[in-house]
């Protein structure tokens, strides 16, 4: 099993899995769109999952959150069990917790709600009664995420793409949580924007001393921001190392062909460089072969069977 | 050399409810023969609106103000709608930005490629087929007679948006818009779609005007680089000049403010938004977001200021008696570690 019992983990993830079943003309369907993924989450690390889309990313962040109930696997956090039935104060514990920040900040914000309102929620629920203390708490978390307090009675339509975001960004900070669940919080913003939000984030990141689970394709903005990276593929979770180690000895196929798709901004570089392409039909597994995790080196996991971890970690670099 | 299209001194605006849109400013530039030639800027900079101007098909409320877009001696700002016909899809063609919207969900995929065909190529509908077929195997289709007979929700994003190129390519245009033709796809997806592309243009000896915001994407494609803001072109020059010699502030704060896979500092962000147009600012419009920013940018628009026969940039910072700024030490070292990497020596200035 990939989770070594490291004490630091913050979040652990064992063999979660997602399907969803439909029901069409009467024939069941299943879609495997998380399927037996492990990886935990150290304390105070930027965690970054990287895939295609449809690979699965963001359902792995949503059922963490709880905004799907996984079908299969178990979520510790800070070694309790958060999958299964919770009680109340299992519930609360959660939600206080761990936060989310979403892709799109404007169907993310309540357009009938305030400012104030959207961001005191999450004080309201953790049960600050009084609308004082809530205001001055909002208050200060504008002025953290780069607002000012007078934005607090204006709605959401008044703002521009990146200062929603930082109102989605606020909203997740409020209550304090410790785990921050990031699903492509920039990939709807401009490019001069971005570079706000990024340093936004990586500012918030020491002061609170939050830990990041980071959801993106953007494998140049990933490898910014991360300690480690996750590589998703079709529901599985295809490789495991840290982004230095990911980016000097890519093992999986595919991780090496998502990395020679990067575009990069160099013209002379990038006009020559040569671009590999995967197929996932070469793995040729054999009758009764089933992949597994195969530790190749210290914290670099890679999904493969016996046979081609042989092939492909031959002329691994050290 | 002869430029096969020229855009003079075009300005574009939309009738809003609020007042009069600056959508575009008096841009100028030329297209030459077997050129890419690549328009960066963010939503908003105008991008998109001057290359509707060009095929005609800006909304109602837009019109052209003022300027002349030249092709083959015809200033197709004066044409009329009909005028168009002869021109789109014969002449100029686009590739849109939505594979998905860009199709119709009712029409079988062959009928979407043989109407291109028969309306604008002169075909007959008894050799439009193998046409097609033809076309969809250039473009990397494969099982094209299956396809053929299929329709669009039967394809991947990745598939539409080879469908849309090889209509886009039926009649043999010698001129290829491609407005953000794979920022809806995957990095995998988009590598392919652009060396497509590339094979294309090479195949065809098309010229492409090529429209993105994504900076990587730009260094692969582009030949000459023209960097938009707030409806102007603040920069113009080949893909080397942008990249390795960058002259404009707002140039510098765009290649700066995106990692590379190189990156550790912190980034150099933009601070703020983009100008309203509605009443674009007095001076420079970046001068608001700009640290560079001289009391002259506030007052007066600056002209473009030559660098060299290929590269000019609109900013104050090169006048004569300007003070001598260095761009963001970010910028600088990557460019730094692409020289490096790409054995050019360093020369000084």
């Amino acid at each position: 099993m990939p989770t070594n019992n490291n004490n630091n983990a913050i979040l652990r993830v064992e063999n979660l899995s997602m399907h969803f079943t439909t029901k069409k003309r009467g024939r069941v369907s299943t879609v495997k769109a998380v399927d037996d993924v492990s990886f935990d989450v150290r304390k105070g690390e930027t965690f970054g999952l990287v895939g295609e889309s449809g690979c699965g990313k963001t359902t792995t962040g949503r059922a963490i959150i709880r905004l799907y109930n996984p079908t299969g696997g178990h979520v510790y956090f800070e070694d309790r069990e958060i999958t299964g039935k919770l009680t109340k104060e299992l519930k609360k514990y959660v939600t206080d917790s761990i936060a989310m920040i979403f892709q799109d900040p404007i169907a993310s914000l309540n357009p009938r709600m305030t400012v104030q309102e959207i961001i005191g929620e999450g004080l309201k629920v953790k049960g600050v009664k009084d609308p004082e203390e809530r205001h001055r708490r909002t208050a200060e978390m504008l002025l953290k995420v780069g607002l000012s307090p007078e934005h607090a009675t204006r709605y959401p339509h008044e703002f521009s793409g990146g200062q929603r975001q930082r109102i989605g960004i606020a909203r997740a900070l409020i209550a304090g949580p410790k785990l921050i669940i990031a699903d492509e919080p920039i990939s709807a913003l401009d490019v001069s924007v971005q570079a706000q939000v990024i340093n936004l984030l990586n500012d918030l990141k020491e002061e609170f001393g939050l830990t990041i689970l980071f959801i993106a394709h953007n494998l140049s903005v990933v490898k910014y921001f991360s300690d480690r990276i996750g590589v998703m593929y079709f529901g599985k979770l295809v490789e495991l190392a840290t982004s230095e180690d990911l980016f000097k000895n890519p093992l999986h196929p595919y991780t090496k062909a998502l990395l020679s798709a990067i575009p990069n901004p160099d013209p002379i570089s990038e006009k020559t460089r040569e671009k590999i392409s995967y197929n996932p039909q070469s793995h040729d597994y054999k009758e009764g072969v089933q992949p597994s995790y195969h530790e190749v080196s210290p914290g670099h996991l890679l999904y493969c069977s016996e046979e081609e971890l042989a092939a492909w970690t031959r002329d691994m670099k050290v | 050399m002869e430029p096969i299209l020229q855009v003079k001194d075009l300005s574009v605006s939309f009738n809003a409810f609020a007042g009069k849109v600056q959508a575009v400013r008096h841009v100028d530039f030329e297209l030459y023969k077997g050129e890419t030639l690549v328009i960066v800027g963010e939503s908003g900079s105008g991008k998109s609106v001057t290359t509707k101007a060009i095929l005609g098909i800006l909304p109602k409320n837009g019109h052209i103000n003022s300027g002349e877009i030249l092709y083959k001696g015809e200033d197709m700002a004066k044409y009329k709608e009909k005028d168009f016909y002869k021109i789109r899809g014969k002449q100029i063609s686009l590739v849109f930005q939505d594979p998905l919207s860009a199709l119709n969900p009712l029409m079988k995929i062959g009928k979407q490629i043989t109407e291109a065909l028969i309306l604008s190529g002169g075909y007959e509908k008894k050799n439009a087929k193998d046409k097609a077929i033809e076309l969809m195997k250039a473009v990397g289709i494969p099982n094209a007679e299956l396809r053929y007979e299929q329709y669009p929700f039967q394809f991947s994003g990745g598939m539409r948006q080879r469908i849309i190129i090889a209509i886009a390519l039926a009649c043999n245009p010698e001129i290829l818009i491609c407005d953000e033709p794979t920022t809806a796809l995957d990095v995998t997806i988009q590598s392919k779609i652009l060396e497509l592309i590339n094979e294309m243009k090479r195949e065809r000896d098309l010229s492409i005007i090529f429209i993105t915001h994504d900076l990587g994407v730009v260094a692969n494609m582009a030949d000459r680089i023209c960097v938009m803001y707030a409806g102007k072109i603040v920069e113009i020059g080949t893909a080397e000049d942008i990249f390795y010699r960058p002259a404009h502030p707002y140039t510098w704060a765009l290649l700066s403010s995106i990692p590379d896979l190189d990156t550790r500092e912190k980034l150099f962000s933009i601070p703020g938004a983009p100008p309203n147009m509605l009443n674009p600012p007095k001076g420079d419009a970046f001068a608001q977001r700009n640290k560079y920013a001289l009391a002259v940018d506030f007052e007066e628009e600056p002209p473009f200021f030559k660098i060299s026969d290929t590269h000019y940039a609109a900013t104050w910072l090169l006048h004569p008696n300007a003070p001598k700024v260095e761009m963001p030490e970010i910028l600088a070292h990557r460019i730094q570690r692409m020289k490096e990497a790409n054995g050019i020596a360093d020369e000084q200035q």
